[in-house]
């Protein structure tokens, strides 16, 4: 999985998509997980990096970042 | 630093309201040029369009006749008001009128008013009646189509097509009718507004992009810059918009300009279906979009290089802009004093 090029992502949060001009606001750490994406990290190494700095067990860990990488791909954010 | 050229430009479309003319924009195109130091003479058909009393925009302003009043009426406004005021380029910014300025380009001609517009031909050839035999003829996607002059014909045409389907009228107006009822009460809404026909066209599901684009009239396109409009109004018109980074625009473009060696301005309407992101053209708009100014923003100003090439100088095509810059209309009271308002319905100028 890997987010398109052309993403722009800032520090604060937004997310632009110069392709088709839609912006989204992400927090902290969906700001962390997009830029791993961009430099092509993958999932499971993406979720290590999360379980190893956040209070969270694994199930839930994996739930909610499967939720949001699904949410990237509708957003058409992720190229094949 | 070079020394910037007087010039005389006439401007058509200061109707700056929820369904905003082209007009001002252009002209706040023109004032931002590095080359030329520009008169402004706004042209109106109606004596309460919105540019007319906004500051710095115009110079002078004549009340011209509508093109139904004909050539010849036309014909002898213009000859008064080049004798006034010696216009080197007039930059027309209504479908409606356009084909009366085509009539009007070789007598133009002879008083020194230069044009830059598409002929007879290249006008009607992108006419959304005949968007079909368009795309056949330059290899492009378009939305299925048919032309409607009565109810019957419509009911019998739209047997065709799946619901839903875009109701449209012949130079302005879209709406999507849902079923035969809704797609009659549009017919005749637009019908009794714009006349006939009434163009029927398949509604693709997906995202509308647009392009304001340039061409120089022998097959080059000069500049280019697509745009998703990110605030619509009920009237379908863009309120807000941004600069989009895709180059499959930009070709479809390139492409509809060098096929058709257009000259002067003009916006395409596309739609890229969700289900297959394949683009469709739905309109080829005969001149420059409302929003052509957020060309000028990003670095491409249009209306400039439309004057340069009107007045016989070669333009140097831009391919690059800025990405992600945003324009955001809004309305505004201005407080007039009734004096501008008196002298116009009066003497037809001020």
């Amino acid at each position: 999985m890997k987010l398109k090029k052309s993403i722009a992502i800032s520090e604060n949060g937004f997310v632009f998509n110069p392709e088709i001009g839609t912006s989204f606001t992400t927090n902290s750490l969906g700001v962390a997980v997009l830029k791993q994406l961009k430099n092509l990290t993958t999932k499971e190494e993406i979720r290590a990096s999360i379980l190893k700095s956040y209070e969270v067990d694994g199930v839930t860990c994996e739930k909610d970042l499967d939720d949001f990488l699904r949410m990237l791909d509708q957003y058409n954010l992720i190229e094949d | 630093m070079k020394k910037k050229k007087d010039i005389t430009i006439a401007v058509t479309g200061l109707n700056a309201i929820d369904s905003p003319g082209p007009g001002i924009s252009v002209i706040r195109g023109l004032k931002d040029s590095k080359e030329f130091n520009v008169r402004i003479i706004g042209l109106v058909y109606e004596i309460l369009e919105p540019g007319i009393y906004m500051d710095g925009m115009v110079d002078k302003v004549y009340q011209i006749p509508y093109p139904s009043t004909g050539f010849d009426v036309m014909l002898e406004r213009f000859k008064y008001i080049q004798k006034n005021d010696k216009i080197d380029v007039i930059i027309p910014n209504f479908d409606a009128e356009l084909m009366a300025f085509i009539k009007l380009k070789p007598y133009f001609k002879e008083m020194g008013i230069n044009l830059l517009i598409p002929n007879k031909e290249q006008f009607d050839d992108r006419l959304k009646g005949n968007l079909n035999d368009y795309g056949d003829k330059h290899g492009i996607k378009v939305p299925k189509s048919e032309s409607v002059h009565s109810i019957k014909e419509l009911e019998d045409e739209i047997e065709e097509f799946d619901f839903p389907v875009v109701i449209k009228g012949k130079f302005y107006d879209a709406y999507i009718a849902h079923s035969i009822e809704q797609a009659k009460e549009y017919f005749h809404k637009i019908a009794a507004k714009w006349g006939t026909p009434i163009i029927l066209q398949q509604f693709i599901k997906g995202n509308e992009f647009n392009v304001t684009a340039i061409g120089d009239g022998k097959g080059i396109m000069v500049g280019a810059v697509p745009m998703r409009k990110t605030f619509i109004t009920d009237k379908g018109k863009a309120w807000a918009g941004i600069s989009i980074d895709d180059s499959k625009l930009i070709d479809m473009a390139n492409n509809i300009i060098t096929k058709s060696k257009w000259p002067g301005g003009m916006e395409l309407e596309l739609m890229k279906e969700d289900k297959t992101g394949d683009l469709y053209l739905l309109e080829i708009n005969p001149r420059f979009p409302a929003w052509v100014y957020l060309a000028v923003g990003c670095g491409q100003n249009h209306p400039e290089m439309l004057v340069k090439m009107a007045m016989g100088e070669t333009v140097e095509p831009i391919k690059t802009y800025d990405i992600g810059k945003m324009f955001i209309r809004y309305s505004y009271d201005m407080i007039c004093d009734l004096e501008k308002y008196a002298n116009l319905s009066i003497h037809g100028e001020v």
